[in-house]
């Protein structure tokens, strides 16, 4: 079976457990559910939160460069240290963490395979152990706008019809529905999808056991909607953390050399005034 | 059971809790209520599933039953939602014992008051929203 095209951006629990307490080592738990990190979290682990720790506190964006220099500066994370990413729902908030500090330019990230449940299902130990590191000085560089879209950088894509990856559920795709269930202040104003976009749900990438699917399963997944490797891709979702999770499997699993993650996503194109949307299932 | 502020007077006591903890023990006071969540009572079977909600809302299970006039709320929560736990745990403290009118008769926006959303984001209080319309809908169904 051919290997993951950046196996080293990819390490398993073994490797964690194996490396608790390596001061080189910092692991970073990033969750959906905000309190999860505090019933316990791996020994050693600090925890960033994906809206208080990431997003900017009053306008929609991302923390600036500055205060993201600060946030790592107090999780005792210098510009050398190997970041290994982890966390719940199929490290679906971790890997999104993982795109902010690549957007950030730090260097040495990985994502623990299987994430937080993996961890717990091998019966590996938690501790709720309070800890602080002492700070470091950080420097972040300037944002890698590579991995990232904005709306006007949608609409080129459209204009040139290259290709879309819509991650949501297909009822959200298709327009069914504004926003998931229960979840009516993440909604739009309208639903479907960007024109031509194809819906590739991004849990279709992991197993059972929350670990991503084998290179031959991926490349399939992916080829067979014609998504492949030579091509500019854009990936989005609603809010852009699912789509940051294709976003890692394109580039680092499957070494597709342009991926982009539109944070913006559904919650700002299904709002944008004049904005084209397709309905339905698409082409 | 009595009211206070248009809430089951033990439900106004949660949020006026919440109400006086400040930042990191809002946080605090609601892991409390995930960690006291209460185990599902075995002469209840196989609860109703909340609707299905793909890919990412916790999966909620939830029964009702009403003894003497009053409605009683249970829950099945995994435990990797916590949040979510908090939110079921502390709506059963603060509602089981009520009337189910005075469950219909609760604000939509009561758990505002908490200041949750100060310290969680807004978005994380969409589990209670859905919670509350859950219950409202059980309360409705035993009156109906």
């Amino acid at each position: 079976m051919a290997a993951y095209a950046h196996p080293e951006f990819l390490v398993d629990t073994d490797w964690v457990a194996q490396h608790l307490g390596d001061p080189k080592v910092r692991l970073v738990e990033s969750n959906e559910d905000a309190l999860l990190y505090d019933t316990g979290h791996i020994p050693g682990a600090v925890k960033v939160d994906w809206f208080t720790s990431l997003q900017h506190p009053v306008r929609r964006d991302f923390v600036t460069r500055e205060e993201f220099e600060a946030l790592c500066s107090n999780l005792g994370i210098a510009n050398d240290t190997t970041v290994v990413f982890y966390g719940d729902k199929s490290n679906w908030f971790a890997v999104y963490a993982f795109w902010l500090f690549e957007y950030y330019g730090h260097k040495d990230r990985r994502v623990m395979n299987g994430g937080r449940a993996k961890w717990v299902a091998e019966g590996r130990s938690l501790t709720t152990t309070p800890l602080a590191y002492p700070a470091t000085t950080y420097h972040a560089s300037a944002p890698a706008k590579g991995i990232r879209a904005f709306r006007d950088d949608v609409n080129k894509h459209l204009e040139a019809q290259l290709p879309l990856v819509d991650v949501r559920s297909t009822k959200e795709y298709t327009g069914e529905l504004i926003h998931m269930p229960g979840y009516p202040q993440e909604g739009a104003q309208r639903g479907g999808h960007i024109p031509g976009a194809v819906n590739i749900p991004w849990s279709q990438a992991v197993q059972e056991d929350g670990t991503f699917k084998s290179p031959a399963a991926l490349r399939d997944l992916y080829q067979g909607h014609g998504i492949t490797p030579e091509k500019d891709i854009i990936a989005y979702c609603r809010i852009g953390e699912r789509s940051s999770h294709t976003w890692f499997v394109l580039h680092y699993l499957l070494g597709y050399a342009k991926v982009r993650n539109y944070d913006g996503s559904w919650t700002e194109w299904g709002n944008l005034v004049g904005a084209p949307i397709e309905k339905g299932n698409g082409s | 059971m009595t009211e206070v502020n248009g809430l089951p007077a033990r439900l106004d006591e949660i949020v006026a809790d919440f109400e006086l903890c400040e930042g990191r023990e809002k946080l605090e006071l609601l892991l409390d209520y995930a960690r006291s969540f209460p185990a599902f009572p075995a002469h209840l079977q196989l609860p109703d599933e909340m609707e299905e909600v793909p890919e990412c809302m916790t999966p909620v299970q939830m029964a009702s039953e009403v003894r003497n006039g009053a409605i009683y709320f249970y829950f099945t929560v995994p435990e990797e939602s916590p949040t979510v736990r908090g939110y079921a745990a502390l709506m059963m403290e603060g509602l089981n014992g009520s009337a189910p009118e005075q469950v219909l008769a609760i604000p939509v926006d009561f758990y505002l008051r908490m200041g949750l959303q100060h310290v969680l984001t807004p978005q994380r209080l969409n589990g209670m929203a859905a919670i509350l319309a859950h219950v409202k809908r059980r309360a409705a169904a035993e009156l109906a």
